[in-house]
C-alpha cells in the first residue's frame, strides 16, 4: 500500500469535479486545475456553487465533499 | 372621399438612430447565436452573412486535459464580433450569478445575457429568479441583458434594478412560432420608449423578425431559425434583409390599418361618375 500513496503526505480528497466523483491529491483549487491539465486563463472555476476567481484559486483549499465546476466557453444561443 | 385630406407630416417618423447597448453602438440589429450549426465553418459564414456585430456564447464543463473551450474561443474571436455570454441552463438566481462571474473572467466582458429557466418543456424564464439575479448582477457591475417574458411589471422591475436592455421572448426558445403576443410587446415599447427591446427567442422566419422591427422593437436575437435552416448562410442573409426592411419601415412611419376601404386612385375626374348603374338611364353591355 505504501507504494500506492501519493508523494504528498496528504491523503487523497474525495470531491466532485464537473459532476464526476474524483479522488485528488490537489490541496487547493489551483492544484486541481494543474492536475486536470487545464492551464491558466482557459477555464473559470466555482466551488460549491460560488465563483472562485483565478487569482483566488491558490488560496481555495479543497475539502472532502466539495463540488467543483470547471467551465470553458462553448456555442450558445 | 375627401381629396383635400392633408398629407401626414414627415415629423411623425422617428429619426434614424444607431442602436446602443449600455452606451456602446452596435453595427447591426441582428444578434446571432452560435449553437446548433452543422459545422463551425457554416456558423462562421452565417455570422458573416448576417452582419451581426454581437454573437452569443455559453459556458460548459471542460474535460480534464480538454481544449474544446479554448479552440472555440480562438475560432469565435477570429470573427471580430462582440461576445455576449449567456447563463443558459441556470435554474436559480445563484447559479446564474455564479455563471455570470465565470463568464466575465473568461471573456473579459461585463455584458451578460441573463437566463434563469423555470421549466424544461417551455424553457420559460423564471421571472422571480430573473429579477433577483438581475438586481445582484447590477450591484456587481454587470450590464444585464435579461431574457424575459413580455410582462410589463417584470420589465418595470428589471429596469428599476438597473437593466437598460429588455429581451422579451417572441415565443418559446426554438419553437419558431414568431411573436405570440404582439400586443404586450407594443405595450412594452410604449411604456419604455428609451430602453432597447431585443426579441430573444421564438423567431422562425424573416417575416417574424420584420414584424418585430416594424412595431418598433430595436433588434432580434436569433439562433435556431438560422442554424437549423437547410442553408444557414442564405437564411442569415435573408434575416439581415428582413430586419433592415422592418427597421426602415418603422422609421418611415407605417400607415394605420383601417376597417374601411379607401381608393388609392383619385376619385375626382372618374369617368361615367354620373351614370348610376342601377338607375333608369343605365343600360346593359
Amino acid at each position: 500500500m505504501a507504494n500506492a500513496r501519493p508523494r504528498t503526505t496528504e491523503r487523497l480528497r474525495e470531491i466532485t469535479v464537473n459532476g464526476r466523483a474524483t479522488r485528488t491529491a490537489a490541496q487547493t483549487l489551483a492544484d486541481l486545475v494543474v492536475e486536470q491539465e487545464l492551464g491558466e486563463g482557459r477555464v473559470a472555476t466555482a466551488v460549491n456553487g460560488d465563483f472562485v476567481a483565478e487569482r483566488a484559486r491558490a488560496g481555495a483549499v479543497l475539502h472532502d465533499g466539495d463540488s467543483v465546476e470547471i467551465l470553458s466557453v462553448r456555442q450558445g444561443g | 372621399m375627401n381629396q383635400t385630406e392633408p398629407i401626414p407630416p414627415f415629423s411623425r417618423a422617428p429619426a434614424p438612430q444607431p442602436l446602443t447597448f449600455y452606451g456602446e453602438t452596435v453595427a447591426s440589429r441582428l444578434l446571432l447565436g452560435t449553437a446548433l450549426y452543422p459545422s463551425p465553418h457554416v456558423m462562421s459564414e452565417a455570422v458573416k452573412a448576417s452582419g451581426a456585430g454581437v454573437v452569443t456564447v455559453s459556458l460548459r464543463r471542460e474535460q480534464a486535459r480538454g481544449r474544446t473551450g479554448q479552440r472555440f474561443l480562438d475560432f469565435i474571436r477570429a470573427l471580430s464580433v462582440r461576445l455576449l455570454p449567456n447563463t443558459a441552463g441556470c435554474r436559480t438566481a445563484r447559479e446564474a450569478v455564479t455563471t455570470a462571474e465565470m463568464a466575465r473572467e473568461l471573456l473579459d466582458t461585463d455584458w451578460i445575457k441573463l437566463e434563469v429557466i423555470a421549466n424544461d418543456d417551455t424553457l420559460q424564464p423564471d421571472v422571480f429568479g430573473l429579477a433577483e439575479a438581475a438586481e445582484e448582477l447590477v450591484k456587481r457591475g454587470f450590464k444585464v441583458f435579461p431574457y424575459m417574458t413580455e410582462d410589463l411589471s417584470l420589465a418595470d422591475r428589471l429596469i428599476a434594478a438597473g437593466c437598460r436592455v429588455l429581451m422579451p421572448w417572441g415565443s418559446p426558445i426554438g419553437t419558431g412560432r414568431g411573436l405570440a403576443n404582439p400586443h404586450a410587446l407594443k405595450t412594452l415599447r410604449a411604456y419604455h420608449p428609451d430602453v432597447p427591446i431585443v426579441i430573444d427567442a421564438g423567431i422562425g422566419a424573416p417575416s417574424h423578425a420584420a414584424q418585430a422591427l416594424e412595431m418598433g422593437c430595436d433588434a432580434v436575437l436569433l439562433n435556431t431559425a438560422v442554424a437549423r435552416a437547410q442553408d444557414p448562410v442564405r437564411m442569415a442573409a435573408a434575416f439581415a434583409a428582413a430586419i433592415e426592411a422592418g427597421r426602415s419601415a418603422y422609421e418611415a412611419g407605417l400607415i394605420q390599418p383601417s376597417d374601411r376601404a379607401q381608393p388609392s386612385t383619385p376619385v375626382a375626374g372618374t369617368p361615367f361618375f354620373d351614370l348610376d348603374p342601377q338607375g333608369p338611364g343605365s343600360k346593359p353591355l
